[in-house]
């Protein structure tokens, strides 16, 4: 069904933009969950998440196979370079007046991305608590299930897997690695050419510089409130003054980067470097498992913690078929598909559920799941640091660009 | 009925790029009233010339666009001077054809696997030769300068410009030539130079304008190989086009604008140099130094010839082996173990992509051939013989940088509501695959002996029975290549199914592509060797295909 | 079965390429065309079976059997062709060569085999259905090339150069097999040739072309040509009718 366009696209451009979406699914977030996944049923799912991650990748393809098999929804996994690309879609659709039957069904995402949609009222929703699966959520102990990068999600998204910053280091060749930011110049300056992060353009590349930002920002508590001039100037001049110190001993002399996270696994594999960043505590047990890492990769934390955030799933307000991408994502919150993607040999991410909220069958399913020298267990962890405002990422990528893009 | 077809191939095939060209000129000026551009102003140039890194963006891609193509037209000059009329030549066609069929991005993929500082050849020489055990931090891969680049360029660039050589040798009669200028004591070299390139290089033209604007514009080749801080300025156009924030689509459109005019540009300036070169070498003729019998040309260039040869096979095994290796750590020669584990998980996912490959790829060949051969046919029958001007506009998707017309057709195609289908794809697809299968049947076609067609006639067979039964019976074999060659094309396409497929069609260039940024080597090598694959087993089938059917038949085998 | 020639004009653009008076083939007469390279022959050829550019503009009608056909495509004049190359088509074998010549009004497998084999046979090429045409020898080619048109029961026959490229031996024995055959026939032939032998076996009368224009009729080459010979006016007309 097409709603009639050209109302609509003069509405969206002259009005402003409400937070909250008002979208045409009001009847469905309504509707008996019966009737959702009776919508569902035979319907196509274009789920659009990043696809530069082969072990997240086979995950989406895990869960597809799962949901067809309980709910006959086809998930087609559209394998974004950029989440930004979707995120486009979904403005440009918008802007030719495509209130409905849009193309994109589901979105990996977070940070900047979800709050540009949210600020554009893009999102569908509030969904998540219609989804049956969500009230095992651990929203008091994992805060950022419900607050993403400071902003409130406000049942918009869904989580469905915990990150948080941890690195990787080659233990056969760095038995100490280096625990802060600053120790991290040293090492590089007596090991050159043996560390590198992601190109910053990338979620992890930027994640790392937050990181840190965290440590040489004077004022870190102004990291939580969105960015201003004020503020921005001296945390800045901070980090770029500790990077100017670090880049020139970077792999390729700071002047060429993987293009995201997963990249800089084969590096290490092939012995180019030692040490990088990632966003799973559990990579180098899944990699190890893969012959992706050397067998004697470990994780490590920084002395003063490391940044945490929350994986989402959110449903464009215009998508085709959001109660397909609901059921998906309510599947995705379901103790199968959350002990499945703890299983070190998957993704072994922590879960987004409060375990011991679930019903004892279910959580026979984490119990059940291997140890591996090679996760750092939430004890080693620490509680996560929260992420920055959205504005900090975008500034600083920005910066980044015309200081060293060029 | 057949009458109407050349006027509709032309609307299908010019309706696309006229949209497509005012849909990137207006937006570069400031007009696109969706998203809220109602006025012309010059402030996305503004913002264009303002980005980070353009300047040396802009400098890379006129580096590696004329280093790629200049290098790439040398080595195929001296290599038909230093080899005409040896049988170097025949075998060299022969096995050059084939490679043709090999999509970019493969390639390109397969050659960072070879050369990277952990690829192939580092391995292979390590660490008996270099002393390595882990590899050197050198840029041998997305370095800098773009030399990765304008190498993985050549790979493909070399065998396509030496195939059209070699076609446009069969009409200067290069070897009456060549006797000729030996008898007035001419060395090889120099009296091929003398002779025979002046004649063919008007041959040689158009297929090298449409090598300098691909060298020039060229992004999933960039992606993979190129540099990244700055990329090159389509790799770094195509970033805007892909930003959340909509806004920087008007300097992405003006970024798209000014690709094309630096293509037409430098177009302009070959042309220029073209004359230039042209008088230069006619006070050389004039002068009559004979030259010697070059024979560090006539061993060294095929050498090198060889080893682009050997680079280009190389680059499709370490795929290939890439796919079927277990665990393989520098500097292992080669993988510990093989394994079937990566395609058996990659199966289902590798599907999709797949299948929608091939379906795409069939789907527009066939509509290429159909429009191409009932074009053909017009003009024999009805006269329609194109003009010099309509045969070049057949040429403007190949001479076009595909950024500059295709943001403006995905803007089309969404008005239409037909972005992300398969029908949006295929028809953007035709407007690349029709020119190449036009191209190559063309010549066949025109040259096939007219009078085949009146007997035929005249013993009572109408102009569909001379049309199946006869003319393309005769010329199954050129078919059947063109049809090859528009499924390689198709196969090899990337931004057009980008742009067009929304997301939503995804075929193994696109998923290659994406996996490039990162993915294990493994399924990375998967997906590529599939992809290189498809079109080459396709190419074998249509050269097999009618040497079977023709086993009995001495008259049908190629000359 | 006559063949008419009614007051053809040919033109490109303006400038006239062939101009013919009235004139008449009786059946099973060889008329002969001749004249130098560039007199119009080949074009005068085209119009006849109908394979004439759209771009010559014509005048004139072609009557066979009194119907007008000059509108009819090629495929339905029923028109025999005839070229210096025998233009076998290579991706068939002989049998398939002479099956594609036969009329489909010959049903059913047997008959026509039967009707194959006997026309080979009858050649002296008997056995040689399942060849390959280019194992053959030009004399055999050329025979194959032949029966092949016959075997289609063509109403009129275009013979163009027919033995412009068999050796001088083999020449004198095509012409009498040619020529026999289509007598038996009774179809009206034109035969366009530049071998003032050919005409002289033909035996019917002779127009020769200038530049398009018919300047002598006579009923051998060598002949001066004075009376009517058929519908062709034997005095020059060239210059009048242009």
């Amino acid at each position: 069904m097409m709603l009639p366009r050209r109302p609509l696209l003069l509405a969206a451009l002259a009005a402003p933009l409400s937070a909250r979406a008002q979208t045409p699914g009001q009847l469905l977030l309504a509707a008996p969950w019966d009737e959702v996944l009776r919508e569902a049923r035979g319907r196509p799912m274009f789920f659009n998440a990043w696809g530069g991650d082969d072990r997240t990748n086979a995950f989406i393809a895990w869960a597809g196979g799962r949901v067809r098999d309980l709910h006959g929804v086809d998930v087609r996994h559209v394998r974004l370079r950029d989440t930004a690309e979707a995120v486009a879609r979904v403005i440009a659709e918008k802007a030719a007046g495509r209130n409905a039957g849009g193309s994109v069904d589901m979105i990996w995402i977070n940070g900047p991305n979800f709050l540009a949609m949210k600020e554009q009222g893009l999102h569908f929703g509030p969904f998540v608590d219609r989804l049956p699966n969500a009230r095992f959520i651990d929203r008091e102990g994992k805060p950022s299930t419900v607050v993403d990068f400071t902003v409130p999600v406000e049942g918009l998204a869904a989580p469905w897997r915990m990150a948080q910053v941890a690195f990787i280091a080659d233990s056969a060749r760095v038995p100490n690695p280096p625990l802060s930011m600053e120790a991290w110049v040293a090492w590089a300056r007596a090991n050159p050419g043996r560390t590198t992060h992601p190109n910053v353009r990338n979620f992890m590349g930027v994640t790392f510089l937050k990181q840190a930002l965290y440590e040489v920002a004077p004022d870190p508590a102004a990291l939580l409130r969105p960015v201003t001039d004020a503020t921005l100037r001296p945390a800045a001049d901070a980090l770029w003054a500790w990077y100017d110190r670090l880049r020139p001993h970077l792999w390729r002399g700071g002047r060429q980067f993987p293009e995201n996270g997963p990249a800089q696994r084969p590096l290490m594999l092939d012995g180019e470097i030692d040490l990088y960043i990632t966003f799973n505590p559990s990579e180098a047990a899944v990699a190890i498992a893969n012959n992706q890492l050397p067998a004697t990769a470990r994780p490590f934390v920084l002395e003063r913690g490391t940044i945490g955030n929350t994986s989402f799933v959110s449903i464009p307000y215009n998508a085709a078929n959001a109660a397909a991408a609901m059921v998906v994502a309510n599947f995705l919150l379901s103790a199968e598909a959350q002990a499945h993607g703890a299983d070190p040999r998957v993704l072994g991410n922590p879960t987004v559920l409060d375990i011991a909220a679930l019903p004892e069958a279910e959580r026979a399913r984490f119990a059940a799941l291997p140890r591996s020298p090679a996760i750092l267990q939430p004890e080693a962890l620490g509680r996560p640091l929260q992420e920055p405002h959205p504005s900090w990422m975008t500034r600083i990528t920005a910066e980044w660009e015309s200081r060293y893009g060029r | 009925m057949l009458r109407a077809v050349p006027l509709l191939t032309a609307l299908i095939f010019l309706g696309p790029i006229a949209a497509g060209l005012a849909g990137t000129l207006l937006p570069a000026f400031g007009w696109l009233p969706a998203l809220g551009g109602t006025a012309f102003s010059l402030d996305p140039w503004r913002v264009l010339l303002a980005a980070p890194g353009l300047g040396k963006a802009v400098l890379l891609t006129l580096g590696t666009g004329f280093a790629a193509t200049l290098l790439s037209f040398g080595l195929v000059v001296v290599f038909c001077a230093a080899t005409q009329g040896s049988p170097l030549a025949r075998r060299a066609q022969a096995a050059l054809a084939p490679l043709l069929a090999t999509p970019h991005a493969a390639l390109a993929i397969g050659f960072a696997f070879l050369v990277a500082p952990s690829g192939w050849i580092a391995r292979v020489l390590s660490p008996w030769a270099t002393g390595w055990d882990r590899p050197p931090d050198w840029a041998t891969v997305n370095d800098p300068w773009g030399i990765a680049l304008v190498l993985g360029l050549l790979l493909k660039e070399v065998p396509y410009l030496l195939l059209m050589a070699f076609a446009g040798l069969g009409q200067v009669r290069a070897a009456e030539g060549m006797r000729a200028a030996a008898a007035l004591g001419y060395g090889p070299v120099t009296g091929w130079l003398k002779v025979v390139l002046p004649q063919l290089y008007s041959q040689l033209r158009l297929p090298l304008y449409a090598v300098l604007a691909f060298s020039l514009s060229v992004v999933d080749v960039a992606l993979i190989l190129g540099p990244g801080t700055p990329p090159t300025l389509s790799a770094l156009v195509l970033r805007w086009f892909a930003d959340r924030e909509l806004s920087q689509w008007f300097p992405a459109a003006a970024g798209a604008l000014l690709l094309l005019l630096i293509v037409l540009t430098a177009i302009l300036a070959w042309r220029v140099a073209e004359r230039v070169v042209a008088s230069l070498g006619r006070r050389w003729i004039a002068a009559g130094e004979r030259g010697g019998a070059g024979s560090v040309l006539r061993v060294g260039v095929p050498a090198l010839m060889a080893a682009l040869l050997v680079a280009n096979a190389a680059s499709l095994l370490v795929l290939i082996a890439w796919s079927f290796a277990g665990p393989w750590r520098f500097p292992e020669a080669l993988p510990a173990t093989f394994t079937l584990a990566t395609w058996q998980a990659q199966v289902q996912a590798i599907a999709t992509p797949a299948a929608t490959t091939l379906i795409v790829a069939l789907a527009t060949t066939a509509l290429a051939m159909g429009l191409a051969l009932a074009c053909l046919e017009a003009e024999q029958r009805h006269g329609f013989r194109p003009g010099q001007r309509a045969l070049a506009l057949i040429w403007l998707p190949l001479l076009l940088p595909q950024l500059a017309f295709l943001f403006g057709w995905q803007v089309a195609l969404v008005r239409l509501d037909l972005d992300g289908t398969l029908g949006a794809v295929v028809w953007t697809h035709l407007l690349f695959v029709l020119p190449y299968v036009f191209l190559s049947l063309a010549d066949p076609w025109r040259a096939l002996d007219r009078r085949y067609a009146r007997s035929a006639a005249s013993l009572g067979a109408g102009p569909w029975r001379v049309f199946l039964a006869v003319k393309c019976r005769l010329l199954l074999r050129p078919l059947l290549v063109a049809a090859a060659v528009g499924f390689a094309v198709s196969v090899g396409l990337y931004l057009p199914t980008l742009f067009a497929g929304a997301g939503r069609v995804t075929t193994l260039t696109t998923e290659a592509v994406t996996l490039a940024a990162g993915a294990d080597r493994r399924i990375l090598g998967a997906y590529a060797a599939l992809q290189a694959l498809m079109p080459m087993a396709v190419y074998a089938a249509a050269v097999m295909l009618p040497a079977w059917l023709h086993r009995g038949r001495r008259g049908m085998r190629p000359a | 079965m006559s063949l008419v020639i009614e007051d053809l004009e040919i033109t490109l653009g303006g400038r006239p390429l062939v101009a013919l008076p009235r004139g008449e083939v009786a059946p099973g007469e060889v008329v002969t065309v001749m004249g130098p390279s560039g007199s119009g022959k080949s074009t005068l050829l085209a119009w006849l079976s109908g394979a004439l550019d759209p771009a010559f503009r014509t005048r004139g009608r072609l009557l066979l059997d009194g119907r007008d056909v000059s509108l009819l495509p090629p495929a339905l004049r029923r028109i025999g062709l005839l070229f210096q190359d025998d233009l076998l088509f290579p991706h068939l074998s002989v049998a398939e060569n002479l099956a594609f010549g036969l009329p489909a009004d010959v049903r059913g497998r047997a008959a026509r085999t039967a009707r194959i084999a006997a026309a080979l046979e009858e050649a002296e090429l008997a056995g040689y259905g399942a060849r390959d045409p280019a194992t053959l020898s030009g004399g055999q080619r050329a025979r194959v090339a032949l029966l092949r048109t016959l075997l289609a029961e063509p109403r009129a026959l275009l013979l163009d150069e027919p033995f412009g490229k068999l050796d001088v031996a083999l020449r004198e024995r095509m012409r009498s097999f040619v020529f026999e055959r289509v007598r038996r026939l009774c179809v009206p032939v034109l035969l366009v040739t530049h071998d003032p032998a050919d005409a002289s076996a033909a035996g019917g009368c002779v127009l020769e072309l200038v530049q398009g224009t018919l300047v002598r009729v006579g009923a051998t080459p060598a002949d001066g040509g004075d009376g009517p010979i058929l519908g062709w006016q034997t005095t020059p007309v060239g210059a009048a009718s242009l």
